[in-house]
């Protein structure tokens, strides 16, 4: 049976202003059950307000294989961070 | 019977009819299809003891005899319980669950959401908690019942045999007594009649779009309310209070 029904990841926001986190998976028969479940099993000790669930299959995901060639060229490239440059004095509120 | 003799009995009907179906629930923990299922029961068999705590302790303190809400549910014999047939029946297969679930809570709700309005505030106010508890209960079983009513042939004729088997006990539900009127004429409560009507028009449908037929001059069993108990009772009370039973006044 666990095998007929696909996986599902689920993503809850906490608290309204707040983005939807992962919170884990789950397995269900479909969209609506999918909801359901995450609702009974993510969501009994107040841990949110608002579930999204989307099926596995449907997530594009980087390839660990090519973390090299994904992320290593942010590395070095500290000028894209705004603490690199040097504020000229009198600019205040940042 | 004056008005606030019927109080009494009102909110034992109610406690027990939640104590019975949480207990039958909590059987089938660790016997779910799915973890995620399980969760679900649990979940639902835990609101129906939580308003079933509360409405044990409104009913002792209506009675003001001292009785306790471990007093009401461990200590009573199966005649003293005044549960629906419907609650007790056995949880069979995972369709004999959700179809038992479907009828009583579709009748539930619409006593609940009566009660929210009526002019018992202590009672009114426990009504507001479970019909929200409820409303989701109704949603998740609902959708099963589809599932299964609109699913494969086994678990269509499943679906339905399970339908036809509880349906003689769902009579019973809308047969009030001097104790429903009372709650009707000198509370505001629920008008028993019209919820019968709502939750036919209720049932009727979900059972349409499940593909499964709504069963048709049945005969009705009836006793939950005189304590009158199928043979499945004694035997889940003796499991729930044996505890109790054996060691009196213990605590956790």
């Amino acid at each position: 049976m666990n095998n007929d029904w696909p996986l599902y990841e689920v993503f809850i926001r906490v608290k309204s202003g707040l983005s939807h986190r992962h919170a884990g998976s789950l397995h269900a028969a479909d969209d609506q059950m999918a909801l359901d479940h995450a609702r009974d099993v993510y969501t009994r000790r107040n841990e949110g307000v608002s579930i999204w669930v989307v099926r596995s299959g449907h997530l594009v995901a980087s390839d660990p294989a090519e973390t090299d060639a994904f992320f290593e060229p942010a590395r070095d490239k500290i000028y894209r961070h705004p603490t690199f440059y040097d504020l000229p004095d009198g600019v205040e509120n940042i | 019977m004056d008005k606030n003799a019927a109080l009494f009995p009102y909110v034992l009907r109610l406690a027990d009819n939640a104590l019975v179906i949480s207990q039958r629930l909590i059987e089938i923990v660790t016997h779910g299809p799915e973890l995620e299922e399980e969760m679900a029961n649990a979940n639902f068999s835990l609101d129906y003891l939580g308003q079933a705590r509360l409405f044990y302790s409104l009913a002792g303190e209506l009675e003001e005899q001292g009785r306790t809400e471990d007093d009401f549910a461990y200590l009573r014999d199966e005649q003293e319980f005044c549960n629906f047939l419907l609650n007790e029946q056995p949880n069979g297969h995972f369709g004999d669950t959700i179809a038992r679930s479907v009828l009583f809570d579709e009748f539930y709700q619409l006593q609940l959401d009566a009660l929210v309005k009526c002019n018992d505030e202590r009672l009114a106010s426990i009504a507001v908690r479970a019909a929200r508890e409820i409303r989701y209960h109704r949603r998740h079983n609902t959708q099963w019942l589809i599932r299964l009513g609109d699913g494969t042939s086994e678990s269509h004729v499943k679906a339905q045999e399970a339908i036809d088997r509880l349906w003689r006990f769902t009579g019973e539900m809308f047969e009030g007594d001097k104790v429903d009127d009372l709650m009707r004429d000198a509370f505001a409560g629920p008008n028993l009649a019209s919820i019968r009507d709502a939750w036919l028009a209720r049932v009727t449908a979900i059972l349409k779009e499940a593909t499964l037929d709504v069963p048709n001059n049945q005969w009705m069993d009836r006793g939950g309310r005189i304590g009158r108990h199928t043979e499945h009772f004694g035997p889940m009370i003796a499991e729930m209070q044996y505890l109790q039973r054996s060691y009196p006044g213990l605590n956790w």
